[in-house]
């Protein structure tokens, strides 16, 4: 679905990703954790297509096309969904209005009929109640006077209603209390399937206890230095991220 | 002095221009008269035109002809500039009646006709509130006025059909100096929809003057629609006054013209009234619209609320003074006041300055500006859900003035305005 090679990325001059390597295959769940300033941001926003980032080499193939040449409301048509670390207020702008035009705007640029507005209120009530998202939340403002559950609710819905083919979740728990975290988690894991991939990028290891990955990376300086199975992320919560940079700095 | 002035551009520009015929006090005429005589057109120098430029305006070499546009009908003006099909609708051109291009049925207990028509009683007050001491534009209306709008309603009358102006402005180098009188008796309500248009006009001016007297208990709303074209001109004074518990409301949109100057003067002179402003404007090319409020609470326990908002962008210029006054023994008024603007781009430009002057010691009142560009990240948001940049920043600007949209109570105004922004800057709602 998604191969990222040998991808290199800097901001002001700084560079921050050196060299990242990573593939994603559709069904798959990835991590991607690491210390703080590692880099994992920066990847979703590199590969979301902000433009204060520069890549000064290598290629993102996503699904035969050149990611890194589109951009980011094609990215999003060809079906990359970033669930944002910080979602943004969008005072005047509703919910409802807001997705609608995402909705549209996604199916004319496949070619696909707009969607008609029964079929989209019945969406809209199907994929509020996946997150539990009060419906009156869905008409409001978007994230406007959102609490911080609200407002990571309000991304995983809208992830639901535009069905991507790649997810990437940027620290979509950070400030969830348990229970919102259980909810957000049982939304990304009823919308999984074998046609979709999600990549959850991750400071703690208490969100992978609920979505369970495939595969768990680490990102440290700008690179994936080890990738293994979820067990690694029990790994890593016991015994912190030292004794990986023990490991590359010894190479 | 008179004899230096005697070259004056006021001079020169109003040589042209036929004495007004309606029965105005004597008095107010040779006042009129003397200040055109003794002053010239103000300039930036003047602290009420600081950021306005009348260039332009006074360079219009004025030619004395009425002509009136051809092949016009009923049917025509209706379908192009009506914002209701509901109610009486009086048709203007260059400030004279056409009774040809108006119609619907006059509503009952009100007198509504041209003001020529009106007898000297009707108008007793004409002209009487109106400031000409330094007031050039309003001297230039008060010496030259060609016609305009009689509305009296009777007490205790409500009118439920909006009563609609329409003021079309043609030829070039024309100017249309209308006066319109409105008055309302107590316990009365009217809805008034003004729209002014162009029609093959070039460099012509729209230069009118509402007089506006709402007595005890009656409820008013005005909606303004200002679209003429990308070379006209408008200057436009409403002078207002409000007795005790009576209910005023304007919304003043303006959405064409390349030098609008508004000026809306409320003397709030009972207790226990209610005073809404909202405005509009959105500008692009060279476009120069100033709003220059003004509302005087006079009374004790009165509220007012103004907001407006403006979206620039190329090189237009907009321009907000919004002053309130509370007088010494006017207590409990509560004063709200905010003036919002979105810049499009780095030549468009703001001037924007609100100001309270408080001689009461109990009073709730507040005001604030703000100036600045769209939230980039914002539309990096909508784009990252697949919507188009272009759309995304016309979601985001039609979101900003939405929030006045809404606060205009008639539907035919509402979607009135959205088309016309739509057609003419393509933002959809």
């Amino acid at each position: 679905m998604i191969k990222i090679s040998n991808l290199h990325a800097s901001i002001d001059g700084k560079e921050i990703l050196k060299g990242l390597n990573l593939e994603v295959k559709a069904g798959e769940i990835h991590a991607i954790m690491g210390p703080n300033g590692a880099g994992k941001s920066t990847l979703a926003s590199v590969l979301a297509g902000r433009e204060e980032y520069e890549v000064t080499q290598g290629t993102v193939d996503f699904d035969g096309k050149d990611l890194l040449d589109l951009s980011t409301e094609d990215r999003a048509r060809e079906g990359l969904f970033l669930a944002f670390q910080y979602p943004i207020e969008i005072p005047g702008v509703s919910n409802i209005n807001f997705l609608r035009t995402s909705l549209n705007e996604i199916r004319e640029y496949r070619g696909e009929e707009q969607i008609s507005a029964k079929d989209f209120l019945a969406k809209v009530k199907d994929k509020s109640a996946l997150v539990e998202l009060d419906s009156k939340l869905a008409s409001r403002s978007v994230n406007e006077g959102f609490s911080g559950g609200e407002k990571k609710r309000n991304e995983i819905f809208q992830m639901a209603m535009l069905e991507p083919k790649l997810a990437i979740l940027d620290e979509t728990d950070s400030g969830l209390d348990i229970d919102a975290l259980r909810i957000v988690a049982s939304g990304v894991n009823k919308l999984k399937s074998d046609k979709n991939a999600t990549i959850v990028i991750t400071h703690y290891q208490r969100l992978l206890d609920y979505i369970i990955p495939d595969f768990v990376h680490v990102l440290y300086d700008g690179r994936i230095v080890k990738s293994g199975p979820k067990e690694l992320a029990l790994e890593l919560e016991e015994k912190g991220y030292d004794w990986i940079k023990a490991e590359v700095e010894a190479h | 002095m008179n004899d230096i002035l005697q070259d004056s551009k006021l001079s020169a520009f109003v040589e042209k221009l036929s004495k007004t015929l309606l029965p105005l006090d004597q008095k107010i005429t040779r006042k009129a008269q003397e200040v055109i005589e003794s002053m010239d057109f103000p300039t930036t120098r003047n602290e009420a035109w600081k950021y306005t430029r009348l260039g332009k305006i006074t360079g219009i070499k004025l030619e004395n002809k009425i002509e009136r546009v051809g092949n016009l009908s009923r049917e025509k003006i209706n379908s192009l500039f009506q914002v209701s099909k509901n109610g009486l609708t009086f048709v203007y051109e260059n400030g004279l009646f056409r009774s040809d291009l108006s119609s619907g049925e006059f509503p009952k207990g009100a007198t509504i006709k041209p003001l020529t028509g009106c007898s000297k009683e009707e108008l007793k007050t004409l002209g009487t509130n109106i400031k000409l001491e330094n007031e050039v534009f309003n001297a230039i209306n008060t010496l030259f006025a060609v016609d305009g709008m009689f509305i009296s309603v009777d007490k205790n009358v409500v009118i439920t059909e909006p009563i609609q102006f329409i003021h079309l402005l043609s030829g070039s180098n024309t100017i249309a100096n209308t006066r319109n009188y409105i008055q309302l008796a107590p316990f009365s309500k009217a809805e008034i929809i003004q729209s002014y248009y162009s029609l093959e006009a070039e460099k012509a001016f729209t230069n009118i003057i509402n007089e506006i007297n709402i007595a005890e208990n009656a409820m008013l709303t005005i909606n303004k629609l200002q679209c003429e074209t990308e070379n006209s001109f408008h200057i436009s004074t409403d002078q207002v006054t409000q007795e005790k518990d009576s209910n005023f409301s304007i919304n003043t949109i303006t959405l064409n013209g390349t030098l609008v100057r508004n000026n809306l003067n409320i003397e709030v002179n009972g207790t226990n009234c209610e005073t809404h402003l909202n405005g509009i404007y959105l500008l692009k090319e060279n476009q120069h619209v100033d709003n220059h409020t003004i509302v005087d609470h006079k009374a004790p326990h009165c509220e007012s609320h103004e907001l407006y908002k403006g979206v620039i962008d190329d090189k237009a210029t907009a321009v907000f003074n919004g002053k309130v006054f509370v007088r010494k023994d006017s207590q409990k008024i509560n004063a709200f006041q905010s003036n919002a603007n979105v810049l499009l781009s780095d030549d468009a430009t703001v001037n924007s300055k609100p100001e309270l002057e408080i001689y009461a010691d109990d009073v709730k009142c507040s005001h604030g500006s703000t100036t600045g560009q769209l939230n980039e990240e914002a539309v990096f948001y909508l784009r990252a859900r697949g919507i188009s940049e272009k759309s995304a920043r016309h979601l985001m600007v039609s979101a900003f003035i939405e929030d006045v949209i809404t606060k205009i109570e008639n539907e035919d105004v509402k979607n009135f305005t959205h088309s016309i922004i739509k057609e003419r800057f393509g933002w959809e709602f």
